[in-house]
C-alpha cells in the first residue's frame, strides 16, 4: 500500500436529499495518514452526511470519496474494512451484553471467533469497561456508552477512526480521559477525524481543522495556522482589590466586568506583558487571567458567520458548549 | 471480504439472531407451543370427534399438519419482521450496514435466523401432538423440504415487510390482514373439497393452500392438490423474494438515506 496516499481523499462530493435539501455542494477535502482531524461546522453544514457517505449509511449523490486509495463506487468492502465510525447517537443493542456486541461487530468483519474475543478485550480493558462486559448494555451510564461505542469502532482496527461528536454529553473527566486514548492511538498509528461542538476538544487535539458551512468546505488547514488568524483576543482580568472604575490602559481597550473584574482587548502584535507594568503602578494586583472564550470558538464563530476574523466577533460561545473550566 | 471472512459474518449474524429468539424464549417459542396446544384440545379432542373423518382421517389427525405448518409461517415472518424491524428502529441494523458484510449475507442471516425459530416452534408443536394422536410420516423428503421451504419464504416475507416498515403499526398489518387470513383459509382446517366448486377454484390463488397440502401429504399421504405444483410454486416465489429482498437491500430503501 501507498503511505502517499490520503488516508481519506474526497473530490467534489455533492449530497441532495429526496426532499430537494442540499447537504454537500462539492467538497474537496484530504485526509493525510497519521492525521488528527477536525471537522467543525454548526448544525446542518454537512458534517454528518460527509460521515455518512463515508460509512456507506448515506448516498452521494455525485463525488469522488476513496479511503486508503479504495474508491468505495468501486470496491466498498475493501474501503470499509479500513474504517471505523463512532456515531453521535446510541445504536447499539440495549439488550446484548457489552462484551457481545464487541465480539458480534468484530464478526461482521470477518474476524474468527477467538481474535474477535482477544480484541474486545483488549478494548474494553482499554477503555475501561472490562469489568462491565457481561452487564447489558442498557446498564452501562451515558459516558460508558460513548466509550462501549469506541470500542466496537475499533474492534477491527481501523486505519481510519471517524468520531462524530465523540464527547457530546460526557462529564470533564472522562472526556480528558477519552481525549488521552484519542492522542494514544492516533500516536500509535490510527488517522482519526473528529467532528465536535466543543472546540476546545478541536484546538486541543488536532493538528488539522476543516470548517464546514452549508455544504462546502471554507477552511482547510493546520490548526496553528487557523488560529493565527484571529489578530485579537478578550482576556478576562480578575484583581485583588476591588476596581472604582475601569482602568484605561494605553493601546488596549478595556471594559469593567464588575468590582474585580475587567476585559482588555489585545491585538495582534501587542504582547500581554505590556499590560502589567501600568496595572502594577496603579497599586492593582491581577490575581488571574483567562481567554474569554474559547479562540478557536471566536474564530470560528466569525467564519461561520461570513466576517473575518478581526471583525467585531462576539467573546460569547451562543450557539456553542463551553469545553471544559 | 473472503470467503472464509464472509462464512463467519455469516454465522455471526445467524447466532445473534437465534440468540436473540431464545433469551427471549417466553415470547418466541412459548406463546405459540401454548396457542397451538388450545388448537389441538377445541379442534381436536372436544370438537374434533363430532366433525367426524376427513379425507379418510379423524379430524385430529388431519387437523395436524396444518396446525404444525400455521406454527411454522407465523413464527418465521413474525421472527424476521420483528427483528430486522427492531434493529432498524433502534439504530443498530448500522452495524451491519458501516461493515463489508455483502447483501446476500445479511439477507442469509436474517432468513436462517427464522427458519430456525420457524423449525424450532414446529418441532415442538409436532411433539405436543403426540400428546394427541400418533404421527406416522408417509413422504420424509416431503415432509422435511415443504417445511423448509415455507420457512424460508414467510422468513423472507418478514424481511420485506420489515425493510418497508416505518412504525410498530407496519409490522402487525401484515400478519392481521394479509397472512392470518390466507393461512386461515389455506387449508389448515379443512379440505377445500368441502367448498363449493367457485371457492375450491379461488382458494387456489392462495399460495398457503400448496404448502399446507405439500405438507400434508408428506405427513398423511393425502392432499387437495398435486404436490409436485406446490414445490414449483414454493421455488418460483422464494427465487422472487429472494432477489426483490437483494434489490431493496442494494437500494437502501428505508435504511440508507
Amino acid at each position: 500500500m501507498n503511505s502517499d496516499l490520503p488516508a481519506l481523499h474526497i473530490k467534489g462530493l455533492t449530497k441532495a436529499y429526496d426532499n430537494g435539501f442540499q447537504a454537500l455542494k462539492g467538497v474537496d477535502l484530504d485526509v493525510m495518514p497519521g492525521d488528527f482531524f477536525a471537522l467543525l461546522g454548526p448544525n446542518g453544514a454537512g458534517k454528518s452526511t460527509i460521515i455518512g457517505i463515508i460509512s456507506s449509511l448515506v448516498r452521494k449523490t455525485s463525488g469522488l470519496v476513496s479511503v486508503f486509495g479504495h474508491d468505495i463506487d468501486r470496491d466498498f468492502p475493501r474501503a470499509k474494512k479500513d474504517v471505523g465510525v463512532v456515531p453521535q447517537e446510541f445504536n447499539f443493542n440495549q439488550f446484548e451484553k457489552v462484551f457481545d456486541i464487541v465480539v458480534t461487530q468484530a464478526g461482521y468483519y470477518g474476524l474468527p471467533r477467538k481474535l474477535a474475543e482477544q480484541r474486545a478485550e483488549k478494548y474494553l480493558r482499554r477503555l475501561g469497561l472490562w469489568d462491565k462486559q457481561d452487564q447489558r448494555s442498557r446498564m452501562l451510564s451515558g459516558g460508558m456508552k460513548r466509550r462501549l461505542m469506541i470500542a466496537r469502532a475499533l474492534v477491527h482496527e481501523p486505519r481510519l477512526l471517524i468520531l462524530d461528536e465523540p464527547t457530546a454529553g460526557v462529564d470533564i473527566e472522562l472526556r480528558r480521559s477519552l481525549w488521552d486514548f484519542l492522542r494514544e492511538i492516533n500516536e500509535q498509528g490510527t488517522t482519526i477525524i473528529l467532528t465536535t461542538h466543543y472546540l476546545e476538544e478541536a484546538e486541543s487535539l488536532c493538528r488539522r481543522i476543516a470548517i464546514i458551512d452549508q455544504g462546502l468546505i471554507t477552511q482547510d488547514t493546520t490548526t496553528r495556522e487557523l488560529l493565527a488568524q484571529l489578530d485579537k483576543e478578550v482576556f478576562v482580568i480578575d484583581t485583588r482589590e476591588a476596581l472604582e472604575s475601569c482602568p484605561q490602559l494605553d493601546g488596549y481597550g478595556t471594559q469593567l466586568i464588575d468590582s474585580h473584574s475587567f476585559e482588555v482587548v489585545v491585538e495582534k502584535g501587542q504582547s500581554l506583558n505590556d499590560l502589567f507594568a501600568p496595572l502594577t503602578a496603579r497599586g492593582i494586583h491581577v490575581s488571574s487571567l483567562r481567554n474569554k472564550a474559547n479562540r478557536l470558538e471566536e474564530l470560528f464563530l466569525s467564519l461561520v458567520n461570513g466576517g473575518s476574523p478581526s471583525a467585531d466577533s462576539p467573546p460569547t460561545t451562543s450557539g456553542l458548549k463551553e469545553g471544559g473550566p | 471480504m473472503s470467503a472464509r471472512e464472509q462464512w463467519i459474518a455469516f454465522l455471526t449474524l445467524m447466532v445473534k439472531e437465534i440468540r436473540r429468539f431464545t433469551r427471549i424464549w417466553q415470547q418466541t417459542l412459548l406463546p405459540p407451543a401454548i396457542t397451538i396446544a388450545l388448537y389441538f384440545v377445541i379442534f381436536g379432542t372436544l370438537i374434533g370427534p363430532r366433525i367426524g373423518s376427513m379425507s379418510g382421517f379423524t379430524y385430529m389427525e388431519f387437523v395436524v399438519p396444518g396446525l404444525i405448518m400455521l406454527a411454522v409461517i407465523t413464527n418465521s415472518f413474525g421472527n424476521v419482521v420483528s427483528s430486522f424491524f427492531g434493529s432498524k428502529f433502534a439504530g443498530n441494523i448500522e452495524e451491519l450496514l458501516v461493515s463489508p458484510t455483502p447483501n446476500y449475507i445479511i439477507l442469509s442471516g436474517y432468513v436462517l435466523g427464522g427458519v430456525t425459530r420457524g423449525l424450532t416452534v414446529g418441532f415442538i408443536v409436532t411433539l405436543l401432538s403426540l400428546f394427541f394422536t400418533k404421527l406416522q410420516i408417509q413422504h420424509w423428503g416431503v415432509t422435511i423440504a415443504v417445511v423448509i421451504l415455507t420457512s424460508v419464504l414467510f422468513s423472507l416475507a418478514g424481511l420485506i415487510n420489515a425493510v418497508y416498515a416505518k412504525n410498530f403499526d407496519d409490522i402487525s398489518i401484515i400478519p392481521t390482514f394479509v397472512l392470518t387470513p390466507l393461512t386461515y383459509l389455506g387449508g389448515v382446517f379443512y379440505s377445500v373439497s368441502l367448498l363449493p366448486e367457485f371457492w375450491q377454484k379461488v382458494s387456489l390463488l392462495n399460495p398457503v393452500l400448496y404448502m399446507v397440502n405439500a405438507f400434508r401429504y408428506g405427513l398423511l399421504g393425502v392432499s387437495d392438490i398435486d404436490v409436485r405444483w406446490a414445490f414449483l410454486m414454493l421455488s418460483c416465489v422464494i427465487a422472487g423474494l429472494f432477489i426483490f429482498s437483494l434489490h431493496l437491500l442494494k437500494n437502501g430503501k428505508n435504511l440508507r438515506s
